[in-house]
């Protein structure tokens, strides 16, 4: 699914440089991502979504090398492939529960949103619990609430991939079991891979697989 | 493009205080010049054909503005008195038909025009229901006071008096409604109109009363002598002349010194016309003559220079406004950054999202456009009776 090959990546002309010389991660494997603060592990996730460009090495994600894609093919790459969740979820705040969930339907034509679509999010909205929220706006939320919304909306475009910065970060004890089981489910039942970046020592046990990223930072 | 739209929408929704600071600035941008000329335009030309349908006006000496405008538009302010010895002096030049107005009384907010039947065949107003006014006491009113007041061939109008504090004032006449004239989109519409005479004795200048030499009348005799009979406060003086009274009424003096406000006066032809203005460049005389043309023109003069600085100074304002506008966009768009960070990491493409940006600014504008196209039609429709009230009040 993720097959990363002398990654190299440094910001500007600072200290910091990211080296990945190998990392490779099977479809449906659930992965997480441990380190220090500052270690480049958000850096990981938005090089894998080609939100980053490396400066050299390759990252190839379900067999296309994102990098080498130029700007416009390598957002309707994403937007098909990989589902992002935040760890400030990231809402909009003048849209409501529904419009959030569907935004990556409008802001990427190569989506095309219909009544199917409309009804997944609606199922999806109802499967976390918010399903009675749709029409309220994200702001009138709880936290828990809201990092729903962001899953869901990661979720609605049926992407093989998940990669979830620090998910859990902001909610409280059941909340963050709450989303870890929508993710996993999700991951499960369509055997989609879940990477997610995580401080969160209490959620390790749940994924296959945990990566120190202290060897990735130099 | 419907995603697009549909997005940028609601952003304006939810921010709608701010969307309507904005649409409202730019509804004013795009309204006030706009609108400014309308009006100017429509008056302009409102104002003109009907001073370019009277020829001359005589009037006495003052300001030919106030002669022109109460003569043409019945302006509550009139202009110093002249005696109707003026009309016939025109008539007897053979030069011009003259025309007599008095038009100093109001029967509510409507003016009372004192004339003759000449003006209806001049300004060829036409009779919709009922006959031209043929006795004392008998009026003509105008579609408009007819819709106003609600009356029709028969009932009665009253007039006004021109102070309530004075008891030894005019007291009002009630005036029979001899006919409706069809509507003429002019002044005319608003206005009452009645022989000069009756105007006349609105003020009180004739009047009638109890006939002194009756047995009834006896109480109300203060003296009376071979040759004359003095009356006292008791005397019934009639506010309405009817078939029994209207004998009673007479004039006292020579009407030849009786007030009219202006004459207007249709020269036989244009060398007529300048005869009859040569006659009027006396500087001792106590009349003037004027174009009505001519004075409405300067006054449009002075309404344009208004106008243009008023323009000029809008479009200053509305620079301003843009520029404002302008940044608060930009300041937007930063405060914006991190949602629009968001849309593009999700995988939204760069010009969906900056299509986006640029709905939000054209909703704006089209909606301010179509605001300020409303208002502008209201303005067309409405504006130039708002601007003669203004000009006339």
């Amino acid at each position: 699914m993720i097959d990363i090959q002398d990654l190299q990546f440094s910001y500007g002309e600072g200290d910091f440089t990211l080296q990945v010389p190998e990392l490779a991660v099977a479809r449906g494997e659930s992965v997480a991502i441990v380190g220090p603060s500052g270690s480049g592990k958000t850096t990981l996730l938005n090089l894998i979504a080609g939100n980053t460009i490396p400066r050299s090495g390759q990252v190839s994600t379900n067999g296309q090398e994102v990098s080498g894609l130029h700007d416009a093919a390598r957002r309707d790459f994403r937007i098909a492939n990989i589902g992002l969740v935040f760890q400030e979820f990231e809402l909009l705040e003048y849209l409501n529960v529904l419009d959030n969930i569907l935004l990556p339907y409008r802001i990427n034509r190569s989506l095309a949103l219909d009544d199917d679509v409309r009804q997944r999010a609606a199922e999806l909205a109802q499967q976390v619990g918010i399903g009675d929220k749709l029409h309220r706006y994200a702001n009138h939320l709880s936290q828990g609430e809201k990092q729903r919304v962001a899953v869901v909306r990661a979720l609605v475009v049926r992407p093989p991939l998940l990669l979830a910065d620090e998910p859990t970060g902001n909610l409280d004890p059941v909340n963050k079991e709450r989303v870890l089981d929508i993710l996993f489910e999700y991951a499960d039942d369509n055997a989609a891979t879940l990477i997610t970046v995580t401080h969160d020592h209490d959620i390790l046990h749940r994924f296959q697989r945990v990566i120190d990223f202290k060897k990735f930072y130099a | 493009m419907r995603d697009v739209l549909y997005l940028a929408w609601r952003y304006l929704v939810y921010h709608r205080l701010k969307t309507v600071i904005l649409v409202t600035s730019i509804t004013l941008i795009i309204y006030l010049p706009v609108g400014l000329n309308v009006v100017v335009e429509q008056s302009g030309e409102h104002l003109t054909a009907r001073a370019e349908a009277t020829p001359l006006l005589v009037g006495a000496k003052g300001s030919p503005l106030e002669l022109a405008l109460n003569s043409l538009y019945f302006s509550p302010d009139y202009p110093e008195l002249i005696d109707y010895s003026a009309a016939s002096e025109i008539t007897n030049s053979g030069l011009a038909t003259a025309i007599p107005l008095y038009v100093r009384f109001r029967s509510r907010s409507h003016p009372i025009v004192g004339t003759s039947l000449d003006y209806f065949d001049f300004h060829n107003l036409s009779i919709a229901a009922g006959r031209p006014m043929a006795v004392l006491g008998e009026c003509v009113v105008g579609a408009a006071v007819a819709e106003a007041l609600g009356v029709s061939v028969g009932d009665t109008v009253t007039s006004s008096p021109e102070t309530v504090f004075d008891l030894a004032g005019v007291y009002p006449l009630r005036m029979t409604v001899a006919g409706v004239l069809s509507k003429s989109f002019t002044p005319d519409d608003d206005a009452v109109f009645v022989d000069v005479k009756t105007a006349w004795i609105i003020q009180g200048l004739g009047h009638g009363h109890q006939d002194l030499a009756s047995p009834e009348a006896s109480a109300s005799v203060l003296n009376r002598s071979e040759d004359n009979i003095v009356a006292n406060a008791a005397l019934v003086q009639y506010n309405e002349i009817t078939a029994d009274n209207a004998d009673s009424f007479h004039f006292h003096g020579d009407l030849a010194g009786y007030p009219l406000t202006a004459v207007i006066a249709v020269p036989n032809d244009d060398k007529s016309g300048v005869i009859l203005r040569g006659r009027y460049t006396d500087e001792g005389a106590t009349s003037q003559i004027v174009r009505p043309v001519t004075v409405i023109d300067e006054l449009l003069d002075t309404i344009l220079t208004i106008q243009q600085f008023i323009v000029a100074a809008v479009i200053i304002v509305g620079l301003a406004t843009v520029a404002t506008a302008a940044l608060v966009f930009m300041l937007s768009l930063r405060l914006r950054r991190r949602e629009i960070d968001t849309m593009l990491k999700i995988g939204g493409s760069r010009p969906r999202v900056a299509s986006m940006l640029l709905a939000e600014v054209a909703i704006v504008i089209v909606l301010s456009g179509v605001i300020a196209s409303v208002i502008t039609l209201l303005t067309w429709r409405f504006g130039p009776g708002v601007i003669e009230s203004l000009v006339l009040a």
